[in-house]
């Protein structure tokens, strides 16, 4: 059987505005306007704004809330004040990561989770599996349309549609509600792009109104609609891992780099023994950053080798990015061969193409 | 989008000028725009002895790889080694400077068996 592809809110406006549409997580998505390279340059340049409508919303609340989501995630949730964002992850007891999401904390009794769009179904059921502690626990996915602005120029087009001091003083990871075009909206300094910006959290039926107006804003500073090919192009500079690519239930969060999340003395966590023992003696694989130098391009799934021969691990993404230029990647391979520096082989089709181990990130902008 | 003429095709969108005993390929403008920008092709050796159906070249976009087949039988004699520079010539120039490989046909019959212009729009359109 074959089902519809579903739609997010701003599907037609796509459509207008001339999008390619590709399958992604049981929805048509955008994969580009303009064209993929024009569309990453923007970002890094001026700004984009990307639909991410897919993206699932949990809601945990009750006076559990807290207690479960912190057994649930490996971060340390006591240091989420009201108003904080929280990058976190759904452990599973081996260590592994079911998903990566943020936390967005309105009260010791109100958490908003925003989750991976593939994972939706699944996430739901682990949390409601793993409620230890009674949260009530409500997936309102479909009340909910995502819009993220992003670029350097950002804030300021977005601070032409709502321009209060506190909004202009909002600081990375932190979150306020306003009201817009008579509906509450959820605004959010975080993104994916390795750029500052907003994640906005709306109502369906002004998704597009916003998005229009966030258009006619930012027409002068350079905005354009962007889609998925960017969004991946941006985050791969910038290294941030995607589920189904750099994590898995596979891969525990210290060997894809998430170290910095997992915080053992957090309390009771899933997958808490394995990460504290990884966390001090080390992991036996580690997520490395590489450029290709022999011409070709890399990409999820090509297994990579040492020099001598031997089978090391596998490229978990790769592309050619725009800002960058080069053909880079991310690869798990052996601990023994993640220094910077090593040079390693990845095979591409019949070809074994020499690359060598860089620092991470490959973009950091500037501050 | 306007298709050449004097040109045959593919249902993959492939496009072959035969000449002689020699076919040039490359893909087509509906290829490359569906394809999204090029930044790598993947050429084959010259001297290389390919069976029809086989992969002729990997065209890298940003987004994916993609194989281009071996429209007809035959030997590689020529490659654009411009694209190696200039991957994003298949964007620009698909029919002209854009061009893949040279072929020396082993069967000049397979020729029959490509679509004409007419045909081939047809295939764009459904």
């Amino acid at each position: 059987m074959t089902t519809e592809p579903l739609k997010t809110p701003l599907y037609s406006l796509h459509k207008e505005l001339g999008a390619k549409f590709t399958p992604f997580a049981g929805y048509s998505m955008p994969v580009q306007y303009k064209g993929v390279i024009e569309e990453h340059q923007a970002v890094r340049e001026a700004a984009g704004l990307f639909d991410v409508s897919h993206m699932g919303e949990f809601f945990f609340t009750g006076p559990e809330a807290e207690r479960t989501l912190n057994y649930l995630t490996c971060n340390d949730l006591a240091k989420l004040k009201d108003g904080g964002a929280q990058y976190s992850a759904f452990t599973t007891p081996s260590g592994g990561i079911v998903d990566d999401i943020i936390i967005y904390r309105f009260s010791a009794e109100n958490f908003l989770v925003c989750v991976n769009a593939a994972n939706r179904a699944k996430d739901l059921a682990w949390v409601e599996e793993n409620n230890r502690f009674g949260a009530e626990i409500t997936d309102k996915s479909d009340d909910y349309a995502q819009v993220a602005i992003q670029g350097p120029k950002a804030r300021e087009i977005f601070f032409k549609l709502v321009g209060d001091d506190e909004i202009r003083e909002l600081k990375p990871f932190h979150f306020l509600v306003r009201e817009l075009f008579g509906t509450k909206v959820i605004i959010a300094r975080t993104g994916y792009t390795g750029e500052d910006g907003f994640e906005l959290f709306i109502v369906p039926h002004v998704a597009a109104e916003i998005w229009k107006s966030l258009l006619t804003c930012g027409a002068q500073a350079g905005i354009e609609s962007c889609g998925l090919g960017a969004r991946d192009s941006l985050r791969l500079e910038a290294c941030y891992p995607l589920h189904g690519h750099e994590l898995s239930e596979e891969i525990t969060a210290i060997e894809s780099g998430l170290g910095w999340i997992v915080k053992p003395d957090s309390g009771e966590f899933i997958g808490k023994e394995v990460l504290q023992a990884q966390k001090q003696s080390g992991a036996p694989r580690a997520l490395v950053g590489f450029f290709v130098s022999d011409p070709g391009i890399a990409r999820h799934g090509d297994l990579v080798f040492s020099e001598s021969g031997e089978e090391i691990g596998f490229v978990t993404s790769g592309t050619k990015t725009p800002t960058v230029g080069k053909a880079l990647g991310l690869a798990l391979v052996k601990k023994e061969f993640s220094k910077t520096g090593t040079n390693i082989f990845c095979q591409v089709r019949s070809r074994k193409l020499k690359s060598e181990i860089v620092k991470k990130p490959f973009y950091k902008a500037e501050k | 989008m306007k298709i050449p003429t004097d040109l045959r095709f593919t249902r993959d969108h492939e496009w072959i000028r035969a000449e002689d005993d020699s076919a040039t390929i490359g893909i087509t403008e509906f290829a490359q725009d569906e394809l999204g920008e090029i930044v790598f092709v993947e050429l084959p050796e010259v001297g290389q002895e390919l069976q029809k159906g086989e992969t002729l070249c990997v065209v890298e976009s940003t987004k994916a790889a993609s194989d281009v087949y071996c429209p007809v039988s035959g030997k590689v004699i020529e490659v654009n080694s411009t694209l190696s520079e200039s991957p994003d010539l298949v964007n620009s120039s698909p029919y002209k400077e854009g061009w893949m490989v040279k072929l020396e046909l082993s069967d000049q019959d397979e020729l029959s068996s490509l679509l004409d212009a007419d045909k081939y729009e047809q295939v764009v359109e459904s």
